[in-house]
């Protein structure tokens, strides 16, 4: 190889950029050429004074404490990066256990408030006076709990229904005064139990149907008061009477 | 310095950084030719890498991406227009290589040569000679990092660098004789 090609190279030579294989040629190269070798000591000279040379500007101290500062204000501490995630999973099962805790005690109340029902329904089917107000008539039996419970409330049309209503009778659930309303469909007989809603406070029921000490159960509120539809009859004939119910507004 | 993704924490922007603080203070001082403004070019680096540190890509160089910002944030300032204003543009950008004169006293050239003087020869390049030769020089970068550092091509680092130092070395030429007439 010429030593122009040669020359060309020796930056780069120098600068560590020549692959392996051209390092070696050029390495002996420059020792049987003195004018390439010659070349090339002075490139290094300049290089290595140069390199010498640059090393010229010390920033203070008090500049690089300033700089570290400014960094450190916008860096989170250590600590506080550790604990976020710590923090955020604790408050995640903190509240999933509150959430969870209060739907079972929800839940619960819920399940009482039901058994309760069912068992002042049962006293009612037991008692020799299941009613306070006998009567088949609704127009008879709205006025008579007035100035017993702090409400009034709608009875339904029974015409052309299959049930037929006994009568009523003041009751109370969790110290709270309502009104229980006994219907017969068949050989069945159903309680209708109305209440305020604040009477049952946070166990407030959800609306829906469920089972009480194996009585059918149907639930829903309307206008500040909570219904409960309480029996053995079947599920479709508890259904038919809430329907009534609520028709009746 | 590559960086990868796993270690692209918060706070691995001083661990990173930091280490560089010195060099690039250099650097800056070199570019600016002010102490002053040195530091305020440093720390608007700083601030600028510390802000888009999210956006450094990780598996990248470090080194290449702060000193970057610096020559960019350098060539915006004032100081860094009128230095880029006031030379011409590098004219023979990708041009061959010159042949090296053999004939000439390089060889006892940058021995003779007082350290003083050569930083007053570096001082009087154009900012694109001098950066160049400071980043590979001084910074011992590799033609790649140089070529991330200063957005240019290797073929571009590496006719530059020619240039820049054969500049150098007439530079340090003209000094000597004007020294020895003086």
């Amino acid at each position: 190889m010429a030593c122009d090609t040669w020359t060309e190279k020796i930056d780069a030579y120098l600068d560590g950029e020549l692959p392996a294989a051209e390092t070696r040629a050029l390495s002996e190269h420059l020792q049987g050429c003195a004018a390439c070798a010659a070349a090339s000591l002075s490139k290094l000279q300049q290089k290595l004074a140069v390199r010498a040379a640059g090393q010229r500007f010390t920033p203070s101290a008090a500049f690089r404490a300033r700089i570290q500062q400014r960094i450190a204000a916008r860096r989170p501490a250590r600590w506080t990066r550790l604990w976020i995630p710590v923090l955020a999973t604790a408050v995640v099962l903190v509240v999933a256990a509150a959430i969870s805790l209060s739907l079972n005690r929800s839940r619960s109340r819920d399940l009482q408030a039901m058994s309760e029902l069912a068992d002042l329904h049962v006293a009612t089917l037991a008692s020799s006076n299941p009613v306070d107000v006998v009567s088949t008539d609704r127009h008879t039996v709205k006025p008579w709990f007035a100035g017993k419970i702090p409400f009034t409330f709608n009875l339904p049309e029974l015409q052309d229904s299959p049930f037929t209503l006994v009568g009523g009778k003041v009751s109370y659930l969790h110290q709270s005064p309502g009104a229980e309303l006994i219907f017969r469909v068949r050989q069945h007989q159903i309680s209708v139990f109305i209440f305020q809603e604040q009477a049952l406070g946070n166990a407030h029921p959800a609306d829906g149907a469920r089972t009480a000490l194996s009585f059918n159960v149907r639930s829903w509120s309307h206008n500040g008061l909570d219904y409960f539809v309480v029996g053995d009859a079947s599920p479709q004939d508890l259904d038919k009477l809430g329907e009534l119910f609520k028709a009746a507004g | 310095m590559d960086v990868s993704a796993a270690d692209l924490q918060p706070d691995s922007f001083e661990e990173l950084a930091m280490p560089l603080f010195e060099q690039l203070y250099n650097f800056a001082h070199w570019l600016t030719q002010n102490r002053e403004e040195a530091e305020d070019l440093v720390q608007e680096t700083y601030a600028k890498a510390l802000k888009g540190f999210s956006s450094f890509h990780a598996g990248t160089n470090f080194r290449a991406w702060i000193y970057r910002i610096l020559r960019n944030t350098f060539l915006t300032s004032r100081t860094g227009l009128k230095a880029t204003m006031t030379v011409p543009l590098d004219p023979e950008e990708d041009g061959p290589e010159l042949a090296v004169e053999r004939d000439t006293p390089e060889t006892i050239l940058f021995e003779r040569s007082d350290r003083e003087l050569l930083q007053r020869a570096i001082d009087e390049l154009p900012v694109y000679f001098r950066e160049i030769l400071l980043l590979c020089e001084v910074e011992e970068m590799s033609y790649q990092e140089i070529s991330a550092t200063l957005a240019i091509p290797i073929g571009t680092v590496m006719s530059r660098l020619s240039r820049a130092r054969r500049a150098l070395r007439d530079t340090v030429q003209k000094m000597h004789g004007v020294e020895a007439k003086a």
